[in-house]
């Protein structure tokens, strides 16, 4: 039913059961918000977002209030601006105030209200928090004196991930948010997946730097430094540099990094088409001689690391394939280097991702082999922008160049990898052809696209009716392998990842990230995908090269030394 | 299985299919047990309600009531109600915790003192006022902690 309600003396229709901020956003009208979060259930908290409702004697939260018929509202009368204006002040009168040295400086949402209300006197100065910074984890720093409690990385953690790593500790002015028994971040359930650090609305949480090591690795004569880009990235990067989302950056950001001083670029998509060769392969093995079903990617190091803490009966289950990231790294530190005769102790292996869970893979004790790591250092894409931009380069003005061969090689398989559903996509595209001998017809997979947390679909291959379900944000993998513990048996291969709609949207990617630049980014991904000649892993000739040269064949003996490793039972605490 | 493992099964055994309204009143009774809450109960805790362990640590961290520490041999108890207040206990807390080396809420490294502060005591007349294991201590100072926390070293000697 629509109802008709008043506001700032404008007569607008809303829905029965929209709230007042629901109704004034399909109008094209705005108030602050800070710890509203779309698609999760209100809570009122912050009080940002305030406004005078007529006939009612407080304020009330645009947020959590419906709209009732003949509603009469006013959304920035002066009473509700110097609410806000005083919420603000008394956000600022603890806050550290080095905005000069703040990895969010520019991008903070604390900094944009209080210039967007005008505040340009410290009116109330309170005590300052001191708290010690978190650097325990591998992937994440935490730094509660700039937080504010808005409380967006708590529901994040449970609501999305289901992992409830943080919480809010304490009471009243001495509350802050903090793991149990005040742990660092390293020793708490968190599957460093960064979910937290993109709902962050200052710099109270980022990811920790790899900049500095690269610096100097770049310095360093005697090192070779390689660098791998994971598929999201070049659809990702546009908007760090006021291009529209989802721009295919490949070329230019080939060209950027060769300019920063890194002798080889590859890409992880490549890496990708050798994943699918061997999950593929191991699908299909599984299926044919009665291995473990569902079988479950394990790309995702988050989903790994929460799979080892809260769903180690499954663990089975999971593939033994080491992520794209961990597969590019073994194979430049043997391939690579035994090609070009590089000591493997001389390359520097730097990877960039959408994610800052690659940074806790990378140090993985199973990712060391004899002391030496597949991967070095990751950088997310935030880090990759800025580096871009340390190093004085205008990423506009470059001349596209190509990635180098042939680690720089890739199918459109490899690349939908970015997108929730694109590892089951190109899964099945090799999957297909190894189980009959012949290419898919359609190399489309409709039921597996798009951005919804679970997707599920029925695959023919050959006779075999195959199973898949797709699912991103750990909330939704908690539910499915309940289902699958109460007997559903009608599911042969799983996808899951850890950030909602995949790696598009990972903890690594452009502050802002919003629901356009998602679908935009995936778009562009399937836009490659249509327009691409190679659009299967097993027809990438580079792939062929490797395994004809160096591999022999999937979950062969140097497969199984290189490409795949396993996981075990964590306890959580 | 440790014994501290095992008196928190048992209670634990005494609330089947408990669901997360008995969090509270299981935490209070480990809390009797225990004498406060380990790291240990809190993350049977969590399993037996299959609540994350981090929602427990804040909701115990919310009430004064629950501690995360050992208590010491002897517990003391500083009042900080509002006739303490004003005759000036904010300084003999300080005072305390300068002697024992610890902060309120914490067990000094010999388990000996264990520091609590509490709203009132009931016992303004003696303001400010200190309570080690039920023995009050009245009209305390910042000059009279030493002699009083000397005296109890010393009868462990």
């Amino acid at each position: 039913m629509n109802l008709t309600i008043e506001v700032n003396n404008n007569i607008i229709t809303a829905n029965q059961g929209d709230t007042i901020l629901d109704a004034l956003s399909q109008n094209g009208m705005t108030v602050p918000t800070l710890c509203h979060m779309k698609g999760l259930f209100p809570t009122g908290a912050c009080r940002m977002c305030v406004v005078e409702v007529e006939g009612r004697r407080n304020l009330v939260t645009a947020c959590s209030e419906p709209v009732l018929d003949g509603m009469k509202i006013k959304t920035h009368s002066a009473r509700v601006i110097e609410s806000r204006k005083t919420i603000v002040e008394l956000l600022l009168s603890n806050h550290p105030d080095d905005c000069l040295y703040c990895e969010r400086n520019g991008s903070c949402e604390l900094q944009d209200l209080s210039e967007d209300l005008h505040i340009r006197e410290r009116r109330i100065s309170g005590q300052k928090n001191k708290y010690k910074l978190d650097v325990s984890s591998a992937s994440i720093v935490r730094d509660p004196a700039k937080c504010i409690l808005c409380g967006r990385c708590v529901r994040v953690c449970e609501e999305i991930e289901g992992v409830s790593a943080i919480e809010f500790v304490g009471r009243g002015s001495k509350t802050f948010i903090d793991t149990s028994f005040n742990h660092g971040l390293n020793l708490s359930t968190c599957v460093n997946c960064g979910q937290c650090i993109m709902v962050c609305p200052t710099g109270a949480l980022k990811e920790k730097d790899h900049i500095s090591e690269i610096k100097d690795m770049l310095a360093e004569p005697e090192k070779t430094v390689v660098v791998q880009y994971a598929p999201s990235i070049s659809v990702s990067l546009a908007e760090e540099f006021g291009l529209p989302s989802g721009q295919n950056m490949i070329g230019l950001m080939n060209a950027a990094l060769r300019r920063m001083g890194f002798n080889y670029v590859f890409d992880t998509s490549f890496s990708a088409d050798l994943t699918i060769m061997e999950e593929a392969s191991e699908l299909v093995h599984r299926v044919q001689n009665g291995g473990k079903l569902p079988m479950i990617t394990s790309c995702c190091p988050g989903w790994v690391k929460y799979a080892e803490e809260f769903q180690h009966d499954m663990i089975e289950n999971l593939s033994s394939c080491k992520s794209p990231q961990q597969m590019m790294g073994a194979i430049i530190k043997s391939y690579f280097a035994e090609t070009e005769n590089i000591a493997p102790e001389n390359i520097y292996s730097v990877s960039i991702m959408p994610c800052t869970a690659k940074k806790f893979e990378q140090q993985r004790e199973e990712m060391i082999q004899n002391g030496i790591s597949d991967v070095d250092a990751v950088l997310t894409t935030r880090e990759l922008a800025r580096m871009i931009r340390l190093y004085g380069i205008d990423i506009t003005k470059m001349e596209p160049e190509l990635a180098d061969s042939p680690l720089g090689t890739r199918s459109s398989a490899g690349k939908i990898f970015g997108t929730s559903g694109g590892v089951m996509e190109a899964a099945i595209r090799s999957a297909h052809y190894f189980i009959t001998g012949k290419e898919m017809v359609k190399f489309q997979v409709k039921g597996v696209r798009g951005l919804e947390g679970r997707k599920e679909a029925k695959v023919n291959i050959g006779e075999m009716e195959v199973g898949v379900v797709v699912v991103s944000g750990l909330k939704n993998a908690e539910i499915l392998m309940e289902e699958i513990r109460n007997g559903r048996n009608d599911i042969h291969f799983i996808e899951v990842m850890a950030c909602p709609g995949g790696c598009i949207n990972g903890g690594g990617q452009p502050i802002g990230t919003d629901d356009e630049a998602i679908k935009a980014r995936m778009l562009s991904l399937y836009d490659i995908d249509e327009k691409d000649a190679i659009k299967m892993s097993h027809k990438n000739p580079y792939i062929k090269e490797l395994y004809d040269k160096f591999l022999g064949k999937p979950l062969g003996h140097k497969s199984h030394e290189l490409l795949h490793t396993h996981y075990q039972k964590r306890d959580i605490n | 299985m440790s014994y501290m493992k095992t008196i928190v099964q048992e209670i634990l055994d005494q609330y089947p299919n408990a669901g997360r309204d008995s969090l509270i009143p299981i935490l209070q009774h480990m809390q009797e047990k225990l004498g406060f809450l380990s790291e240990e109960s809190v993350i049977e805790v969590s399993k037996h309600l299959k609540m994350p362990a981090s929602k427990i640590f804040g909701v115990a961290t919310f009430y004064n009531q629950f501690r995360f520490n050992q208590p010491g041999k002897y517990h003391v108890q500083v009042c900080r109600g509002t006739a303490c207040h004003v005759l000036g206990s904010a300084t003999v807390l300080d005072e305390i915790e300068k002697n024992l080396k610890i902060k309120t809420g914490q067990t000094t490294k010999d388990k000996l003192f264990s520091l609590e502060v509490v709203a009132c005591i009931g016992a303004c007349g003696l303001a400010p006022v200190i309570s080690i294991n039920g023995e009050f201590h009245a009209k305390v100072g910042t000059e009279s902690i030493k002699g009083i926390f000397e005296d109890y070293r010393n009868r462990e000697e």
